[in-house]
């Protein structure tokens, strides 16, 4: 046996409940967790610095590697924020696909966590049902970018590809498909008791704490604070769409916002269904035009961003949550001078500390599994010492971060 | 001398059983994953993957952790798996009656149901011991639910067998009240009342409910719970030990439900179809795997692909209150039928 309780319990940096490498390291009393404590930095990538010896038209392969499920929310809003800097417009169709190719990300993305909260909860066969219901999402993406994963289909001013008549047809028929499974999927996840069982009153995360800790995406919604890029910050073809469409809360899905595992599942799942919806509409109202405002990528390199000089911000609701890319450009610099990703998972970290509190040692891995991680987008920095990895106390962190954002406004 | 022919000829007939129980226990197993699978809309492992499964954990290399008690880890799979081939000696493994009716099972008569429960304890008794003895906190965590669930799921099972027991003495036949055998050759269903009936449900669903736990499949399976505690009681075990748990349970399972099968369903079917001779017997055998299939099915593989892991508080409550409550009221109106 180990030592009497409370003893430690380490959960990562490899586990059965965690897809990506990162730490927790819990005091377990018996079957409660009394302190929990978390250290990221196994899965840092230094994508940022890579980028910084790119140019941008190179930079946007490497931005929507970041994140392996929701690559194209990083190709979009790194997009945005160089269309930003470098003051390009994009067409209004393209801005339409760039909107429909999000949307299907969301819905490939929330169906993919659905599976995983299935699998973390022992329940399989909700895995093998909701990754088998994902092929055909991923069979639309494949008919307008090529590609299932990283689809390669935004560009500064709007999109590589367009899709034609014969492909919007096929894509409605698959999005009816999904019409056809709502009721299914609903009763799957908000009936059945096992599930009602560990998900209810489990990993509260309060609305005060959702504010006060800057939570982001899905997660907040559950605990019914409406923040979505989407409608809060409407661009592109969003802005068009909000007399149709509303924020999901549990609230609008005839739930009560409690803030719980529970109310994360509504809110994803309710989220799914209205993504198809929001699909269809923008598949619906498309306009006709040209897909990109400037085709030739070479003049677009050359004359536009080797000559752009300033900054640029921009916002997308990822499907995790909210997604910031910041990019400055210098003049007759080809590479980009300076970028920084604020990915939704950093925002929700912090999160995880509270809502592990009074918890059971088996709610660890839908808890984790709950704010839907993706370890290999937030990991910023890895401290080494000698070899091993190093610990810091706050302030020594923070001066280090003022130090090195002084070194990047050089 | 008599009796040294006697136990040489049941050594001899042991050792064949154990064999037959190895090989059906993996075969089972196969279907049951195929089934699983089939449930899950995917195409699922060979049904000889379970066999190809011991064989490479029997060539995979053995780690004991450095902080594990080595003795008791390594001695905890062996002695689980020792206690599942005993247990396969007391439980009839096939039709009784016909042509082996006085061998049937190979220990008859040198123990009854009260040896039987404690004997299904071992495995999971040993597992606990091999979980406690890894010194890793997973693993400590895991035999602790192993053991909670160990004490919950025992009551309700004790419950059970003590009124089948003492309503097989209260026909006054002059029957052992523990005797497996006359459970088995007096089908209860057939000598009691309409409330007898009721009761006798009641207690085959409690029973029912306490194969897949008693077997820690989902959603019973907090002690292993390979998504919270990675694997837990197993999370330290490689190679042969692992190996070995692997035929424990597959041998613990088949035990188990041919229990179920002849303290609930001891019928044959031969007698409904007029067949006789080894004809009968070979009929009987295959209605006999047929039953124990469609438990297994009904009990393990139907529950385990339609519910997420419960938690062990929830568990263990489910097992001490409400199952251990139907069984006490299964119990009383086996009782009140005989007013």
């Amino acid at each position: 046996m180990a030592e009497a309780p409370p003893y430690p319990l380490n959960i990562g940096p490899i586990h059965p409940a965690l897809k990506e490498p990162t730490q927790f390291k819990f005091v377990i009393d018996g079957e409660h967790i009394r302190e929990t404590d978390f250290q990221p930095g196994f899965n840092h990538r230094g994508v940022e610095y890579l980028g910084m010896k790119r140019n941008p038209l190179q930079v946007l392969h490497l931005a929507e590697r970041v994140c392996g499920i929701c690559s194209a929310a990083h190709q979009y809003v790194f997009c945005r924020a160089v269309e930003h800097a470098a003051d390009i417009v994009p067409t209004e169709r393209g801005d339409y696909l760039r909107a429909i190719v999000a949307e299907l990300e969301r819905i490939h993305s929330h169906l993919l966590w659905a599976g995983v909260a299935g699998h973390e909860l022992g329940f399989d066969s909700i895995l093998h049902y909701t990754w088998k219901v994902r092929e055909d999402v991923q069979d639309i993406l494949e008919i307008l970018c090529g590609n299932r994963v990283n689809y390669a289909y935004y560009i500064f001013g709007g999109v590589r590809r367009d899709i034609s008549k014969e492909d919007i047809a096929k894509c409605r028929k698959i999005l009816s498909n999904y019409r056809k499974i709502e009721d299914t999927v609903l009763s799957i996840f908000f009936s059945d008791p096992t599930i009602i069982h560990r998900t209810k009153d489990v990993g509260v995360l309060t609305h005060e704490n959702a504010v006060k800790l800057c939570a982001c995406g899905p997660l907040t919604r559950g605990a019914g604070v409406k923040k979505d890029i989407r409608f809060d910050w409407p661009h592109g073809a969003y802005g068009d769409m909000m007399d149709d469409f509303k924020v999901v809360t549990p609230e609008t899905m005839g739930y009560h916002a409690t803030g719980d595992v529970f109310s994360q599942i509504v809110v994803r799942i309710g989220e799914l269904f209205e993504s198809v919806r929001m699909t269809e509409w923008l598949l619906d109202n498309m306009p006709s035009g040209p897909i990109t405002s400037e085709p030739n990528l070479s003049a677009l390199l050359m004359a536009k961003l080797r000559m752009a000089e300033g900054e640029g911000v921009a916002r997308v609701e990822a499907p995790r949550g909210e997604d910031i890319h910041y990019v400055r450009l210098k003049k007759n610099k080809m590479e980009i001078d300076s970028w920084k990703i604020r990915v939704p998972t950093y925002g929700n970290i912090m999160s995880w500390l509270t809502m592990f509190k009074d918890q059971q040692i088996a709610d660890i891995p839908i808890i984790i599994a709950s704010i839907d991680p993706c370890i290999g987008c937030m990991d910023r920095v890895t401290l080494v010492r000698d070899g091993s990895q190093a610990e810091v106390d706050w302030k020594v962190l923070h001066d280090m971060s003022i130090e090195k954002s002084r070194r990047l406004m050089r | 001398m008599n009796e040294a022919l006697e136990a040489v000829i049941r050594l001899g007939i042991g050792a064949g059983v154990i064999m037959i129980a190895l090989w059906l226990s993996l075969v089972l197993k196969g279907f049951d994953r195929k089934f699983a699978a089939w449930l899950q809309a995917r195409y699922g492992p060979p049904l000889r993957q379970p066999f190809w499964d011991v064989f490479k954990l029997f060539q995979k290399e053995n780690v004991v952790p450095e902080r594990a008690v080595s003795w008791a880890f390594n001695g905890a799979p062996l002695m689980a798996l020792v206690g599942s081939l005993v247990l396969v000696m007391f439980i009839p493994l096939g039709p009784v009656g016909g042509v082996v009716a006085g061998w049937m099972p190979v220990l008859e008569g040198y123990g009854d149901l009260i040896l039987v429960v404690y004997l299904l304890a071992i495995p999971g008794l040993m597992m606990a011991i091999g979980g406690f003895a890894s010194g890793s906190p997973l693993a400590t965590v895991g035999a602790q639910r192993e053991m909670v669930m160990m004490m919950s799921y025992e009551f309700p099972l004790a419950i059970v067998v003590l009124a089948l027991a003492w309503r097989i003495t209260n026909l006054s036949r002059g029957l052992e009240s523990f005797s497996l055998k006359a459970i088995v050759e007096n089908p209860l269903w057939g000598e009691v009342g309409i409330l007898g009936i009721v009761g006798l449900a009641l207690l085959f669903g409690v029973f029912f409910l306490i194969i897949p736990s008693e077997l820690s499949k989902i959603p019973f399976d907090a002690p292993e719970a390979e998504t919270e505690i990675g694997g837990g009681i197993i999370a330290e075990y490689s190679g042969t030990n692992l190996g070995l748990f692997y035929i424990a349970d597959a041998v613990k399972t088949l035990a188990f439900l041919s229990l179920a099968v002849a303290l609930f369903v001891p019928y044959n079917i031969s007698p409904l179809l007029n067949v006789g001779g080894i004809g009968a017997y070979v009929l009987d055998l295959l209605f006999w795997l047929f039953k124990v299939e469609v438990l297994y099915f009904l009990a393990v593989t139907v529950i385990r692909v339609g519910a997420a892991r419960l938690k062990i508080d929830k568990l263990s409550w489910l097992y001490l209150v409400p199952l251990s409550a139907l069984a006490v009221v299964g119990s009383l109106l086996l009782y009140l039928d005989t007013l």
